[in-house]
Formats: structure tokens, sequence, C-alpha cells
């Protein structure tokens, strides 16, 4: 059965304990960051930071008010990367997660491109470079685990289970808390819905959210080509050989050659 | 062989060329060792450069004009074409050997590149090019093979190609009928990255369209140059023939373009200012509407000289195509803050070198094969 997570951003402190438990789960290294006057560390996610939490400050009256933004890859239910993976490297899972096979890799980066949400990253710096993302510790769920950032966090930020028991958990609290989120489930359209959602207080454009996802799954609109190749096939073939005819036997009346 | 003789190797040009294809496999073996990062300037936000813009995706619309060739001259039987259809596979064998050889440097792990080959993914298009890729190049190499059997005097071998040459090249350019189209097909996967100016779901479509301009656009010019260069001559009427496609690929893709253009962002974004619209502008003034206009003259048509220059519009509005489809296109999208991309000069010099080892293997091919056989008849 496919496993879900709802990030419900109104219970986050910003601790990052989940980006820690999550560079010790998956053995990551870390990268040098500069200071940029932002509390977001590092700035972006990367090959060796699969999650991290970006760090919004906003000043209302004397008081600074801060969202925290829990990033890692939403594991789309129909991921575009997985559907433009020539090797099927990137695979979605029964489970839920989209995992990666490092020994099928060609390193084409399509995935890369395909992403709406700019999730996977490459190691740009090895000879021999991987591409890196959130597994949604699919070794730990396949052994009965919940995943390590949602174990280790101490607010209950997020809800992990079943999708649909995770959908209808998203639907009680918008309908309970009247006023509290704002009316928008962020994963359950966007990019044809995801296996990660996000409640806020919020609304998601102003806490840096990709708004320019469509609302519709992504390979279906390679599939509309894939599947008229057949056809082509046979107009091609068809059309070819019958010109081939009509030509040939126009040339025998000629005899030329 | 006189024409032997008459192709002097080692002119000044040729040299230069021959040293930027050496700066280039000095370049090539650097990337294979130290990785992609120490040679590029490709990042997490733009996986895809220069190389895929220009060496794949150009060069394999520059090779266009192959399978175009071919058709016209053993499916169609338009033997006027004949003189000039082995430079015109020749021409295409080289453009697939480089796009494939740019496309194994261009991923992660080069020595993976058969992958696909045994790892099916029909849901990708990129395994979809990649199956392209391997069976056309392979397609090109059996079509181009009598020059090279002829030059060993293996007639048999010659006689067999021969025989099956006709089911050969049906099968060359229905490959190259679903490989030029599905290049654009890879990007119907980034609906909200690639800008209205390019992006729309008949996309694939104009990749064949915009490459048969390509495609004998570049046969022309070649055919120009080496009329000048290697001294043979051509009839002048496969010169005017070749515009006379030309001019129909060019206004069958203009049309297309209005459309996708009122039907998509409407005519007046063309006008908004944006670098996208620029970029969209230069692209469609040079390389479609001049060249149309151009081309609609009778006079035009048949003089070689205002034939050379459209060619080389077409030619260069049709790269900046590739260029704003994979880079300018989807650059609004992918900059972010500590991201952007500008090629390093080691991703030019490879790109030259690609450029150089065509030209170079040309002139090879051209001084001990019987690439004009036309010219043979004359002496």
């Amino acid at each position: 059965m496919a496993k879900a997570t709802l990030i419900d951003l109104t219970r986050c402190i910003g601790c990052r304990g989940c980006q820690v438990a999550c560079k010790e789960w998956n053995e990551r290294s870390v990268k040098q960051t500069v200071m940029t006057g932002n509390f977001t560390n590092p700035p972006d996610l990367n090959s060796e930071c699969f999650t991290n939490i970006r760090y919004i400050e906003e000043d209302k009256g004397d008081l600074p008010v801060w969202n925290f933004i829990k990033n890692q890859c939403l594991h789309c239910k129909k991921p575009a990367c997985a559907s433009v993976c020539p090797v099927e490297a990137l695979k979605k899972t029964e489970d839920g997660p989209v995992t990666y096979t490092f020994e099928r890799c060609i390193g084409c980066r399509y995935c890369m491109l395909a992403c709406p949400f700019y999730i996977p990253k490459y190691e740009w710096e090895k000879a021999v470079p991987w591409v890196r993302k959130c597994t949604f510790c699919s070794d730990r769920i396949t052994s009965g685990m919940v995943p390590a950032c949602i174990k280790v966090c101490p607010t209950n930020t997020m809800v992990y289970g079943e999708y649909d028991d995770i959908m209808k958990e998203a639907n009680t609290r918008i309908a309970n808390n009247p006023g509290k989120y704002v009316n928008h489930i962020y994963g359950k359209d966007e990019a044809g819905g995801t296996s990660w959602m996000y409640l806020s207080a919020v609304p998601f454009e102003s806490l840096g959210f990709n708004m320019n996802v469509p609302n519709t799954s992504l390979p279906d609109l390679t599939w509309a080509y894939i599947s008229k190749i057949p056809a082509v096939i046979g107009v091609v073939l068809t059309a070819g050989a019958i010109s081939w005819a009509i030509t040939r036997r126009n040339q025998n009346t000629d005899k030329e050659e | 062989m006189k024409s032997e003789h008459e192709i002097k190797m080692w002119t000044p040009t040729t040299v230069v060329w021959f040293l930027i294809m050496l700066a280039g496999l000095a370049l090539i073996a650097y990337r294979l060792k130290a990785g992609l990062g120490a040679v590029t300037n490709l990042n997490d936000r733009f996986p895809w450069g220069l190389w895929i813009g220009i060496d794949v995706l150009g060069g394999v619309a520059m090779a266009a004009g192959g399978f175009l060739i071919a058709g016209a001259v053993y499916i169609l039987n338009m033997k006027k074409y004949r003189p000039i259809v082995r430079a015109s596979i020749l021409n295409a064998f080289f453009g697939y050997v480089l796009a494939a050889t740019a496309i194994t440097l261009d991923i992660g792990v080069p020595w993976r590149i058969w992958h696909p080959i045994f790892m099916w993914q029909i849901h990708s298009i990129m395994w979809v090019v990649a199956i392209h890729v391997v069976l056309y190049t392979t397609t090109l190499a059996t079509e181009s093979s009598p020059m090279f059997f002829e030059k060993l005097k293996m007639e048999k071998a010659a006689g067999f190609i021969h025989k099956i040459i006709v089911p050969v090249v049906l099968f060359g350019v229905l490959l190259s009928t679903l490989h030029q189209s599905s290049l654009g097909a890879v990007y119907l996967i980034a609906p909200k990255k690639l800008s209205a100016f390019w992006y729309n779901s008949q996309f694939p479509w104009l990749f064949l369209v915009s490459a048969v301009m390509m495609g004998l656009s570049m046969v022309s010019f070649e055919t120009i140059l080496s009329e000048k260069f290697f001294k043979h001559k051509a009839d002048p009427a496969i010169l005017s023939g070749l515009a006379r496609g030309v001019l129909v690929a060019t206004i069958i893709y203009f049309i297309a373009k209005l459309y996708f253009l009122f039907t998509g962002p409407g005519f007046a974004a063309v006008f908004n200012g944006s670098m996208e619209a620029k970029m969209y502008l230069l692209e469609m003034i040079v390389g479609v509407v001049v060249p149309l206009l151009l081309l609609s003259v009778k006079s035009v048509r048949e003089n070689v000289k205002a034939i050379f220059f459209v060619d080389i519009l077409v030619i260069a509005g049709v790269l900046l195509n590739r260029l704003n489809v994979s880079i300018f296109g989807v650059y609004r999208d992918q900059a972010a803050t500590g991201f952007s991309y500008f090629p390093t000069w080691m991703e030019f010099v490879v790109t030259l070198a690609f450029i150089a080892f065509a030209i170079i293997g040309f002139k090879v091919s051209v001084k001990f094969l019987r690439v004009f056989p036309q010219t043979e008849a004359q002496h």
C-alpha cells in the first residue's frame, strides 16, 4: 500500500532535527556554505543534503514572525523523473517512494530537467557521479520503520500513513480549524498529486513554494507523443513503399538506366 | 583516381582545425578523468548546456540532409540529386557519430552508454532517442559502406548493399522522422519550464520540419563549399531544387509557428521586450522570415551566391532555435539565487573540436573515397 506524509507547517519550530536525522541515516557528508544573511543552511538542497528547512522572516509590528518550511522530494504519484529515465534507474515503488538505482543510471540528467520541483541533484564534482535525492527512507519503510525525519520530529509536524488516511487527515484539519489554514493542500493536485503534502497558515506562494507547476500528470504529456509512434511507423513505411513503387514504374517506362 | 591529387591535405585552415581537434581531445580526456563539474559550468538548476543544445540537438538537425537526399534519390527516384547523395549520406554519418560521441561525453557515466539497449523503458523519450541513435547510425554506416567497399576492392559486398539499398533507405527515412521529432518531444515533460514561445503540444513536429529546413540548407551549403574547395562541378539545377525544398519546408514551418504563436502566448507577446521575446524574434527573422522572403523570388533560387547566403541564414536560425529551446527558453525558470549558466571556454573548445573533426573527416573522405562520383565521370 502506498504511504504518504502530511507536513503541517503550522507545527514546525525550525529545529532542523529532521535535517540532522536525514544526514545521519543516509550517511551524507557536508558542503561548505557561506553566510547569506538568511538562516536557511544549506541555501538549497544538494547532493549531500536531501532535506532542509527554509527560514522566512517577516517583520510584523515589533516582533519578527518566522515561517519554517521543510523541503524534500515530494514523491509524485506519477513522477516525471521516473517516466523520463531511459533505464529505469528512478522508479516509483508500490510503497510510495521514488527510488534510485545507481547501477542502472547513465547520468543523462533528464530527471533533473523533468522534475517540476527541481529535486534531483547531481554529484558534479565527482568522476563517477550519482543522482541524489530524498529516498523517503524506502529502506526503513520496507523494514516497517518510519522515515528518519518523521521519527525525529519533536513537534509531530509530519503525519505518516496510508495515502487515503493522510488525505482524510488533511481535509479534517482544514475543516475542524476554520481560519487556521489556507484552503489549499499543496501536493493534492500539483504535478498530478504527490505523496508528500503540505498544510499552511500562510499562502504557499509567499513561502517560496513553486506555484509554476501544472496540476496534471506530466508523464501523460510525453505519452501522448510516444503512443503515436506505431501510427507514424505505419504511415511512413506505407507512403515510402507506395512512392517507391510508383516512381520505379515510371523509371521502367523511361528505360533510362 | 585523379581527384586524389587535386586536394591538398594540409592547408593552413586545415592545420588550424586539426589543432582545435587536438585541444578538444585533450579536454575530453580531462573530462573523463575529472568529471563534468571540472570542465563545464553545468549545475543543479542547469543540468543541460551547450553540448546538448549545439552538439546533440543542433548536430542531429544538421544531419537531416542524409535521409532527405537518400529518400529523394532511392525512394522518389529523383535522379537529379544522385551526384550529391553520397556526400549527403556521408555528412549525416559524421553528424550522427559526432552527436553520439557528444551525448556519450555529456552523460555522467559514459561507459554505460549501452544501458538503454538492454534496459528498456518505453515511457522515456530519452530511451526512444537512444535507440534511434543506435539504429540510425548503423543505417547510415550501411548506406555509406559502398564507398569503403569500392576503395577496398570488395565488389561483392558493394553489390550486396546496392541490392538492399531501397529498404535500408526507407528504414533510414522512418528512423529520422521519429528521431528528429523525438528530440523535440524531450521537452514535452517541461511545460512550465520551457517558455510558451517554444512550448506547445505539437512541438515535436516543429522539430521535424525545422530539421528538414536545416538538412536541405546544409546539403546546399556543403555542395557549394565543396564545389569551391574540391573543384567538382555541381549541376546548378541541384542547388535551385534544394532551395525550392527549403522554401516549401519554411512556408510550412512559418505557418505552424504563427499558429502556435496566436494560440499560445499571443502575437503581442513578441513585443513585450523580454529576453525570450527578443530571442524568439531573432530566431524567426534570421531563420524563417528573411529566408522565406528571399527564396520566394525566383532569381534568388537561381543565384548560387544568394542561395549560399540564405543557407547560412537558415542554418543559423535553426541552430538558434535549438539553443533557445535548450538554454534561453528554460533560463527564466531554471535560474535561481546562486544559479546561472554560461558555458566554460572548455565547453566551447570541445564543441568547436567536434566541428573540426567533421570538416577534417569529410575532407579525408573526399580525398580517398569516391564521394562525388560525378567528378570521376567528367575526367
